[in-house]
């Protein structure tokens, strides 16, 4: 009998990968968009064979549910001559082989340097009473500050989208 | 008459108890999933003769009355004539995106129901996050919305899209608000100790304000009048599913009223004590209770008329958000009070 967890692991990264790899190539930039939909789906799925359920429900909340659907909906709003067209590759061939491949080195160092020991461990028992103690416990100045600094980011999108104030007569 | 689902389900877990174990989780699974379809497909197949009476009533008409007695059979009728309808996919239409938004609208909308409790030990997957599941997974709705109205190639069906992320990305905000004052109160995401937690008394007498944001956000987030901006028919026709026929356009119908049922049963489950009750068994309190619900909710839809997008949007950025702030404010205060009065700490 197969090990199931390793068969959904291969079967959700190859519906990360494959559907990543449809992002980039595909010339239409709406299919891209879907695509990067499925990508997100398929890392929620990964984070639930690590057993947590929590990380990958916020993924789909966050992830596809919002981010996702923004891309595409602003995708459609700058939509500009041929959509079939939309996506097409990039002329400069050789820097973006140089960048990438650098970022591929970096990751695979970062990922080659990790121990993996964490993977061996159980899963908590309550990991939600956890987080939430580590958010609101020992964490707490750096989750306030961050919630801070979302804070100031809407006021400041706000702002930007009201504009100029209609000077009084 | 209580235990008659826990039983067939011990029954079938009886048979596959000699096998394998990824065997036993695939035919439980399967079962469950079974479950849920037949819950969901006979009561959109009741709720579409349903809406018609209530609608009926509400404006003085009498409502289908000719297939079968008093009309129940059109449902059947309806169905027949959907199947029998032409599949037209307009040729100017991203095709593969057409065909596929209306069976990726109904993923969500089954997903959902995996964490209702729907009676006592009856809940498909009892997961530690439930209802933080049940909003992440219902927020994917809006691509398949997207997804339709776009590949259509139709200016009114890019119209009813945009309405759509507009509507459902904003009223999304309030509706986990309004959810958090109970799960701070019942101090859990499960929805089975949510259930557990309101054995004596229901969650909307200590929310009625989280119970009426949960009520409007609700309302909005399965597109039904008076917030059905995304169809609005006298202004873009029916928005994303203009182009759709037969049972394509049918799915689309399914979803919407699945989607009903969905929010109905997590309201009946937060708020108006789950399966409790006295006497009948737990899974017929249960479909009462979301019947009422439901009938609410279309009581509502036949009685207002729509608003206008910029009021509606206005509306919840700069009433609904603030009133569920609030509410999360004064659940924590109560909460702290009651701490201190019943155990004497803070």
């Amino acid at each position: 009998m197969p090990d199931s967890q390793a068969v959904f692991f291969w079967l959700l990264a190859a519906l990360v990968i494959g559907s990543a790899l449809a992002v980039v190539l595909l010339k239409n930039i709406v299919h891209s968009a879907l695509y990067l939909f499925l990508t997100f789906v398929g890392v929620a799925g990964l984070y639930i064979l690590l057993h947590a359920e929590f990380l990958a429900a916020v993924q789909l909340l966050i992830y596809a549910g919002a981010i996702a659907v923004l891309i595409v909906f602003a995708v459609m709003l700058v939509r500009r001559g041929d959509i079939r067209l939309s996506n097409l590759y990039s002329i400069h061939f050789l820097p973006a082989l140089v960048v990438s491949l650098v970022l591929f080195a970096l990751v695979a160092v970062a990922v080659g340097r990790q121990l993996w020991l964490g993977y061996l461990a159980p899963p908590p028992e309550e990991p939600l009473v956890s987080l939430a103690r580590n958010f609101l416990g020992e964490y707490v100045i750096a989750f306030e500050v961050a919630a801070i600094l979302l804070l100031s980011a809407i006021v400041g999108a706000v702002l930007i989208v009201r504009g100029r104030r209609r000077s009084a007569p | 008459m209580e235990h008659i689902f826990t039983d067939l389900a011990a029954l079938v877990a009886g048979w596959v108890s000699g096998s394998p174990q990824w065997v036993q989780t695939l035919v439980m699974g399967c079962l469950y999933l079974i479950g849920v379809l037949t819950f969901i497909f006979l009561n959109c197949i009741f709720l579409i003769y349903l809406e018609r009476k209530v609608s009926a009533y509400i404006q003085q008409r009498l409502g289908p009355n000719r297939v079968g007695p008093r009309g129940i059979l059109q449902p059947v009728a309806d169905a027949l004539k959907l199947l029998g309808k032409e599949d037209i996919i307009p040729e100017k239409a991203d095709h593969w995106v057409f065909r596929l938004a209306p069976i990726i609208i109904l993923v969500p909308a089954i997903m959902v129901f995996a964490v209702i409790p729907f009676g006592k030990n009856m809940i498909p997957v009892d997961l530690n996050i439930g209802v933080f599941y049940f909003l992440a997974v219902a927020s994917t709705t809006t691509l398949a919305i997207l997804m339709g109205g776009w590949s259509s190639n139709n200016k009114y069906a890019l119209l009813g899209s945009m309405r759509a992320v507009a509507q459902i990305v904003s009223y999304e905000v309030p509706l986990a608000f309004s959810i958090l004052g109970v799960v701070m109160i019942a101090g859990s995401l499960k929805t089975s100790q949510i259930v557990a937690a309101q054995e004596n008394y229901w969650f909307i007498l200590l929310q009625p304000l989280g119970f009426l944001i949960y009520f409007i956000a609700a309302t909005a987030e399965v597109n039904r009048a008076p917030f059905d901006l995304v169809e609005g028919e006298q202004e873009i026709i029916a928005g994303p599913f203009i182009e759709y026929t037969g049972m394509r356009f049918a799915l689309f119908y399914l979803a919407e009223y699945a989607n009903l049922v969905a929010v109905s049963c997590l309201g009946v489950t937060l708020f108006l004590g789950g399966w409790h009750g006295p006497w009948l068994p737990s899974w017929l309190w249960f479909l009462i209770k979301v019947y009422i619900l439901i009938f609410v909710f279309m009581w509502t839809r036949w009685t207002f008329p729509r608003i206008r997008i910029d009021h509606f949007l206005d509306f919840n950025w700069k009433v609904l958000l603030p009133l569920a702030l609030v509410n999360i404010l004064l659940t924590g205060i109560g909460l702290k009070l009651y701490q201190y009065i019943t155990l004497g700490v803070w």
